[in-house]
């Protein structure tokens, strides 16, 4: 194609041929000259009511039912029918193929937008990432939303819709503790484990000295000290992943129960490098649908017109308002990504001074669609920040930290973008977006085999910020309700004391369930 | 690339969830409107729209922290510089506002369609005893499939059990396969002792003849769907509304009067397709009207019950057979009646109403000021408990306050496992 090939469109209509003819463009763009590698792209069109349909089914095309999707979709419909709530222009799927919806009421500017910016920015992000790499299937996430949809209309069908219900309560309740935060072991293989038993006997063998058994040893652990880590370590105890725990060793769990509970913990599995990416997710598609649109624009593919449409939605997207406006809500990853991106580019390109020294691998050195993939490739948004955050960009956000302790008169401004609080401040930034300090730390520790078989959690609370507590109750009654038996929470502090403990039985009902 | 294009799928994929999502609020959702339908005009709040619901019930709990010293980066500095402590109260000391907190907590507020309203209002209630039931000609057959049949119209063919049985025939008869023909082609084709190319001949000709002879498919084995007409039962009713719009009735009981027929008329025309309502209102004499007239129409008057009671009959008598319909009756009215029309009254409701109604309610209605036990038996109400006490199945009920209709009404017509004498 030439690469003045005439314009892709006029005005704002678009049609079926106008979207290929968009799409190749990008692609062009997108592939030769910014080098993305994506999933094959599948394109869908859909009304205003289907996005909601879709807004309310965590965006995917295919779910299971559950009443809490209906709430969600009710009160979407609330505030989308009151004119409170615009919709998305798009929803993108990390799946293969990668599925956007565009909306049917877009302009013919705005499916160009969408398509640079879901078919192709986030489209590479989620094959290239390591932690979708990691995390998430693409090519079978579909089919297992098929089977599990299928696998709960069938176990309603079976059980009863009540008892699915409740199990299914349940599992949402601790969703956000059924993620395993680091790849899993590898499978023991016999074979290597006779050979790392034999090395060791060898070893044993070959530094053997009789000196060793005349040196006093500590005390030596009772035997119920014995059995009783012997007992965590055969439950797999501390778990953090408590759907996990529940689904392998709850002990009255119905195996229809228990397939549900690795659904629901599957999911959520799916999802969570979708939430550690958020800044740099929005920021790569963002920086990639400027490129290729001024790119099209360049080639004169783009009026003039529907390029300054574009620009319009553009700075709509990546504004960020400040602290004392009406209109902030924290930062805007759209907004703070695109300028990180086109941040690098500039360290990248047209380095000064500060960042030689802030940035010495980069700077300079050139070519900035390769340092920008490989940031995509290899970071989530906490390690991204803490990385790449630039004193120009803290200057240009004029960034600030506050510290607010409730025992003190007031909030304590810690650190603002000066050479002091540089450091401090992108500490701090990047803490902001690490799952550990998000999510409450809680764990299975242990349970009470000889005695009445409490299951004992723990929650190390971390800067005083301890749980919830009429939510807590009913995550814990619900968790109860799996387990069976009496369950016990225990907020301990860095130094161990304890600061609160929660006792929860289970309800009668659901142990014949 | 491929595009699809999905805007011609069916939509409202959310629908079921919606449904499942209202079933489970629907306690939640007709305590409220029980409590708004006290003080709101009952037209408004079966209009349904927005309501608003405790989240207690609906609550989708997560571990979740509050409080404890918190650190936050956010942008837009103007004026502060490190070490500067800001007052905690008020937007200007800069805590950033948290979505979602204060809002989730108190109440979950939606839109729900009239539809959906009224059904969560009404779910529990029935008319009562719809027992006799009679089956009208029109509109009420519908098509039942009946099993298969070897003759009928072509369109109606089942290719899959004619196909199956035909299999069953060739396989019984050992119609010879295609396959075994083209075998014993090939082999004659490469013969060449000329007795064995005799046999096989012959051995192919007996075969192509068997073909010729069993069908493939034999009119034996078309089969047809069957479907049978079944008349489906439709039960018709008639409600008849009386009310007493004399001067003796206040404003204050004839909006109580109203306030019970508009859930009842919001229940029947819900509930059942085939109910016809008249509306018979009366001071000392009575008339049929049409229902504007019955709830706002002005009037005045004495108050001659028995007038109402004879209207009815006639009614009946010339338009509702009670040999096809069942009949029901509510009458309200503040308990008045002239003491002369007493036997009347008695004779009508004994001998010509209460033989050929399923159900007969009488709603007294009385002054906002006394409580309902404080009400001093009318001479209406005497007279109806009297008759009760003989064995009359009628049902009595008082009311004083906006806010007993409702609880009243839900009794009167409370779903019930089995028929029962109501007795007041």
């Amino acid at each position: 194609m030439t690469a003045t090939g005439g314009r892709l469109f006029e005005g704002a209509d678009w049609d079926f041929q106008a979207l290929q003819r968009i799409h190749d463009a990008c692609e062009e763009v997108a592939l030769d000259e910014l080098g993305l590698e994506v999933y094959p792209n599948q394109i869908e069109v859909i009304t205003a009511e289907q996005m909601l349909d879709a807004y309310s089914s965590v965006g995917m095309p295919l779910f299971y039912k559950h009443w809490s999707f209906g709430k969600q979709f009710a009160h979407q419909e609330t505030f989308y029918r009151k004119g409170l709530m615009g919709l998305a222009y798009e929803i993108v799927i990390n799946s293969s193929p990668c599925i956007s919806y565009l909306m049917e009421e877009n302009t013919a500017t705005m499916q160009t937008l969408v398509i640079a910016h879901a078919a192709f920015g986030h489209n590479h992000f989620f094959k290239n990432n390591y932690l979708f790499k990691q995390w998430t299937d693409a090519d079978g996430i579909l089919d297992y939303l098929d089977f599990a949809k299928n696998y709960i209309a069938q176990c309603e069908e079976r059980h009863g819709r009540l008892a699915v219900e409740m199990t299914l309560d349940a599992a949402h309740a601790l969703m956000s503790h059924g993620i395993d935060r680091y790849p899993g072991k590898k499978k023991l293989d016999l074979r290597a484990e006779e050979k790392r038993a034999g090395d060791r006997r060898q070893h044993e063998e070959s530094a053997f000295n009789d000196l060793w058994r005349t040196v006093p040893t500590g005390k030596v652990k009772t035997r119920s000290a014995l059995s009783a880590e012997r007992r965590r370590t055969l439950l797999g105890l501390p778990q953090e992943n408590i759907l996990y725990f529940l689904e392998k060793t709850a002990p009255r769990l119905q195996p229809w129960q228990r397939e549900i509970l690795r659904i629901v913990r599957h999911i959520a599995q799916y999802f969570y490098p979708q939430s550690q990416t958020k800044v740099m997710n929005e920021g790569t598609a963002t920086y990639v649908h400027y490129r290729i649109m001024s790119r099209l624009h360049e080639q004169g593919r783009l009026s003039d017109g529907n390029f300054l449409e574009f620009l319009q939605s553009h700075t709509n997207v990546v504004f960020q308002p400040g602290f004392d406006d009406q209109r902030f809500s924290g930062f805007n990853p759209y907004a703070l990504g695109f300028a990180m991106m086109q941040d690098i580019e500039r360290i990248v390109t047209k380095p000064d001074e500060e960042d030689r020294e802030w940035f010495p691998d980069i700077a300079g050195k050139g070519d900035a669609m390769a340092v920008l993939r490989d940031v995509w490739a290899n970071y989530r948004d906490e390690s991204f920040i803490s990385q790449f955050l630039s004193p120009r960009l803290m200057r240009h956000f004029r960034m600030f930290h506050l510290h607010d302790d409730p025992t003190e008169a007031g909030i304590l401004v810690d650190a603002i973008h000066n050479e002091r609080g540089y450091r401090r401040i992108r500490r701090e930034l990047a803490r902001q977006y690490d799952v550990g300090y998000i999510d409450p730390n809680i764990e299975v520790v242990d349970v009470d085999l000889a005695g009445d078989r409490r299951l004992m959690l723990r929650h190390a609370v971390v800067k005083g910020a301890q749980l919830q507590e009429t939510d807590t109750k009913r995550v814990l009654q619900h968790l109860a309700d799996l387990w069976t038996y009496d369950v016990s929470l225990v907020e301990v502090d860095t130094s161990g004391n304890v600061l609160k403990e929660y006792v929860v039985s289970p309800r009668a009902v659901s142990a014949a369930a | 690339m491929y595009i699809v294009d999905r805007r011609l799928n069916p939509g409202s994929k959310s629908l079921e969830n919606r449904q499942r999502f209202l079933r489970r609020a629907k306690a939640l959702v007709q305590g409220a409107v029980k409590k708004t339908s006290q003080e709101r005009d009952i037209k408004d709040v079966l209009e349904g729209g927005e309501v608003a619901i405790p989240l207690d019930g609906m609550a989708e709990p997560r571990f979740r922290r509050e409080g404890g010293t918190r650190d936050m980066v956010i942008p837009g500095n103007k004026k502060f510089i490190e070490g500067d402590v800001l007052p905690r109260s008020g937007q200007s000391g800069g805590s950033p506002s948290e979505p979602g907190e204060g809002d989730g907590e108190d109440a979950f507020r939606f839109v729900l369609s009239r539809d959906e309203f009224v059904d969560l209002f009404l779910d529990d209630l029935e008319l009562p005893d719809l027992a006799k039931r009679r089956l009208t000609e029109a509109e009420s057959v519908t098509l039942q499939r009946a099993g298969y049949t070897t003759s009928g119209s072509p369109a109606n063919i089942s290719i899959g059990r004619t196909v199956r049985l035909a299999l069953a025939r060739r396989v019984a008869l050992r119609r010879p396969r295609r396959e075994t023909i083209a075998e014993l082609e090939a082999a004659l084709a490469e013969c060449i002792d000329d007795d064995r190319r005799a046999v096989l001949a012959a051995e192919l000709e007996a075969l192509k003849a068997k073909v010729k002879r069993i069908p493939f498919i034999d009119p034996l084995d078309i089969r047809f769907r069957r479907f049978e007409s079944v008349p489906k039962p439709v039960a018709q009713a008639v409600m008849f509304c009386l009310m007493d719009v004399s001067g003796s009735m206040s404003e204050h009981m004839k909006d109580l009067a109203k306030r019970f027929y508009m859930l009842l008329y919001v229940f029947l025309t819900r509930r059942y397709r085939h109910v016809e309502i008249v509306f018979i209102r009366h001071t000392d004499r009575a008339e049929e009207v049409d229902e504007n007239t019955f709830f706002h129409g002005p009037a005045s008057g004495g108050t001659l019950v028995s007038s109402a009671l004879a209207a009815m009959s006639d009614i009946v008598r010339a338009r509702f057979s009670p040999a096809d319909w069942n009949i029901y009756a509510a009458q309200a009215s503040d308990g008045d009646n002239s003491y002369a029309d007493s036997e009347l009254t008695s004779r009508l409701l004994t001998e010509m109403i209460l033989p050929v109604t399923q159900f007969f309610a009488y709603l007294e209605v009385g002054d906002t000021s006394g409580g309902p036990f404080d009400m001093p038996d009318s001479s209406l109400w005497s007279l109806y408990q009297r008759l009760q006490a003989e064995g009359a199945p009628l049902s009595m009920r008082k009311v004083s306050d906006r806010s007993e209709i409702f609880p009243v009404f839900k009794d009167l017509f409370h779903r019930r496992a089995k028929q029962e004498k109501v007795a007041s």
